[in-house]
């Protein structure tokens, strides 16, 4: 029973990583309709910011929790302004091309980040330093879930629902979800559509650094083809809960993640991609509008 | 057009942006064991300058993209692009491919084997694209698990001739037909998802592939691979090592030029026009009465085909097959080929073929940058020229009135 229970918290502290990324796909998806084939790359600039940042400040000889702060500060405002300039670059161009001209640019675009990453920094895995530190309250139950993980859940929940109340009552969020819907009468009415999309990169861009961060610090190395599989399982899950709505999305996230955790606990560690790639492939034949999204005809 | 004030402005605001942005991967190295900093500033200027000077290169781009289309709404004619008006002008076609055939005859001859064996590749790398121009440019369906195919078609071969010494002759059409098999598997069940899905599924299904390749030890041997396959026979004789290159040499240009008249003849065929069709209108395309699913499925199984051929093909060549040569990125090079050479298009796709292959060969200083240019230069025509180096010439008729009437 401990181990069914180990696993169980493992695919959620999994799940809500993988959240953390599906929500940038699924707010991109629900504003342009592309898949946003860069977003695992922007994870993980994330993640090698915060690296870079952290060890620098650790030589310069900061305190752990100010090097903490800083490293995710750090993390979220590059990836936010790679976010950014990704859209300025490569979608923003194509905005009324036919819909499989931006996909193939997002697609070179990821080669282009991993690549750049991969020729400025280096190929190997990279140690990670342990940025959040154990609990000493925590110690009876660390046996079932490390303090990394306990950070890791409540971070997203947290998250999770400031998200939820930016969406639901703020000006901007407003504006993102009237773009959603109809981008030309959002424009009609007064919503300065290009800002909107904008800030939907640098949002989903923020969630994936943080995300990076905290993956990063709990499994303790990183190197630059973390992001493209990450991007791809995240998407599974974005698609699983339906693509463009974002309680569909957790949800999706936190399915994948048991999935994947129980099905390497109990069958084998071998296959653990093939069930998130066979998982994709059955939802979107039996139901390709995803467990939450709702499918739409399309007019002529 | 000269630089005014506010553009240099805009440059120098563009390659501020961009010092900032690259400053923490461009210009700090850390080595975390030792807890060393290594501050890379020159970097940072190179990073400065450069895009300085590209934000001027993309703005002109930028500026002579929209003027042309306005150009082309107006009715004023477009120039053809160079590669078009060498192309359509007699006087330079029947010396130009005269002179083809006899560099294409002597070439092995010529060079030497390492240079034949480039040009393999880069051969079997236009057969490819030609194979992936099928479903990617004339169906318009984004497959990016392409490489699944040729996977399939060389470990048929890998495993075929392992376990029952079966040759190259025989297992080359076993190769196509398991090709169009998985082909039209995969195809079932995903060819009624849109555009993007379908992409992301065909994604998956190329990894699995790949998984399923690696940690099946008992059925494909695992991350090591199979060793030792047979080199082509030439009529049951067993060639040396650099006759056997050359021999393979010229199966790979009859098979070039058997895809290439394939691929022709497909296009203006009855499926071929609804594959087009489909690509620019799918609820109009089953309006006219086409089977979407019927054809979209030819569409994957015909390219797939073509994978699982020059998938034997590799095999034969390289003697050895392992799951790493079948990553994602394989599949992406395939695409970025027909992306560059111009979806639909032929020549496009041979050209671009030979220039994606054999440049990254000859300047070996660059060959590390390979796949970063592959992702901007995939960026940067879907930008600025989505049609590709060589513009598939569309069908189009003109309306000529009457004089009499």
């Amino acid at each position: 029973m401990e181990y069914f229970f180990e696993l169980f918290l493992g695919g959620l502290t999994r799940g809500s990583i993988y959240a953390l990324i599906a929500l940038g796909y699924t707010m991109v998806y629900g504003i342009i309709e592309l898949i946003n084939f860069a977003h695992g790359e922007i994870y993980m600039i994330g993640a090698f910011t915060a690296l870079i940042v952290a060890s620098v400040l650790t030589v310069m000889g900061l305190n752990e929790f100010a090097i903490l702060v800083l490293a995710s500060i750090a993390a979220a405002v590059y990836s936010a302004a790679y976010g950014y300039t990704v859209e300025k670059i490569a979608y923003k161009p194509l905005r009324h091309a036919p819909r499989l001209s931006p996909l193939i640019s997002a697609i070179g675009m990821s080669i282009f980040l991993q690549n750049y990453v991969l020729l400025a920094q280096t190929s190997d895995f990279l140690p990670f330093p342990s940025l959040i530190p154990d609990f000493e309250f925590w110690e009876p139950y660390s046996h079932l879930l490390r303090s990394t993980q306990l950070v890791i859940l409540v971070t997203t929940t947290v998250i999770m629902v400031l998200l939820t109340l930016l969406i639901k009552y703020t000006k901007i969020g407003k504006a993102m979800r009237a773009t959603a819907q109809d981008r030309s009468m959002a424009m009609l009415v007064g919503v300065n559509v290009n800002q909107v999309i904008s800030m939907t990169f640098v949002i989903g861009s923020c969630l994936a650094a943080v995300g990076g961060v905290l993956i990063a610090s709990h499994i303790g190395q990183i190197n630059f083809f973390i992001g493209f599989i990450a991007g791809i399982k995240a998407f599974t899950a974005a698609v699983l809960g339906g693509v463009g709505s974002i309680p569909g999305a957790v949800l999706g996230s936190l399915i994948l993640g048991l999935t994947e955790s129980f099905a390497t606990g109990y069958v084998s560690s071998d296959y653990e991609d093939v069930f998130a790639f066979a998982l994709l492939v059955l939802i979107l034949i039996f139901r390709p509008a995803g467990l939450l999204g709702r499918s739409t005809m399309q007019k002529v | 057009m000269m630089p005014t004030l506010s553009e240099i402005k805009k440059s120098f605001l563009v390659s501020l942006w961009f010092m900032f942005l690259t400053f923490p991967i461009m210009v700090i190295r850390v080595n975390t064991t030792e807890k060393l900093v290594l501050w890379r500033w020159e970097n940072m200027a190179y990073m400065g300058i450069g895009s300085f000077l590209l934000s001027f290169v993309w703005r002109y781009m930028l500026w002579r993209k929209e003027t042309g289309k306005k150009d082309s709404e107006s009715g004023t004619l477009q120039l053809p692009s160079f590669f078009e008006r060498i192309l359509s002008d007699r006087r330079y076609i029947v010396p130009a491919t005269a002179a083809g055939i006899a560099l294409v005859a002597i070439f092995p001859f010529v060079m030497d084997t390492y240079q034949t064996n480039i040009m393999i590749t880069a051969l079997m790398y236009i057969v490819l694209g030609l194979g992936l121009n099928i479903v990617v440019g004339l169906a318009g369906l984004l497959d990016l698990g392409y490489v699944a195919f040729y996977a399939v078609g060389a470990y048929t071969y890998g495993l075929l001739n392992h376990h029952f010494g079966l040759g190259f002759w025989t297992v080359l059409p076993i190769g196509a037909v398991m090709g169009a098999f998985f082909g039209i598997l995969l195809g079932f069940p995903v060819l009624r998802l849109r555009g993007d899905y379908l992409a992301i599924v065909t994604l998956g299904f190329g990894e699995i592939i790949r998984l399923i390749l690696e940690n099946w030890n008992e059925f494909s041997f695992g991350p090591s691979g199979i060793a030792q396959i047979a080199r082509p026979s030439l009529f049951g004789i067993q060639l040396s090592l650099s006759s056997s290159i050359i021999y393979l040499y010229f199966v790979m240009i009859g098979m070039v030029l058997f895809t290439i008249f394939v691929v022709n003849r497909l296009q203006n065929s009855r499926i071929g026009r609804a594959w087009i069709a489909l690509r620019e209108d799918e609820v109009a395309c089953q309006a006219m009465g086409i089977d979407k699913t019927r054809t979209k499925l030819t569409a994957f199984a015909l390219g797939a085909t073509w994978a699982g051929m020059v998938g034997v093909i590799f095999a034969a060549k390289t003697t050895f097959i392992n799951p790493a040569s079948f990553t994602f990125l394989e599949s992406a090079m395939i695409l970025a080929i027909v992306v560059l050479g111009g979806m639909g298009s032929i020549v496009g796709v041979s050209i671009a073929a030979l220039i994606l292959i054999l440049l990254p060969e000859y300047l070996r200083a660059f060959s590390e940058f390979r796949m970063l240019i592959f992702g901007a230069i995939m960026v940067i025509m879907m930008v600025f020229r989505p049609q590709g180096i060589v513009a598939n010439v569309r069908r189009s008729y003109k309306f000529q009135p009457d004089k009499h009437s």
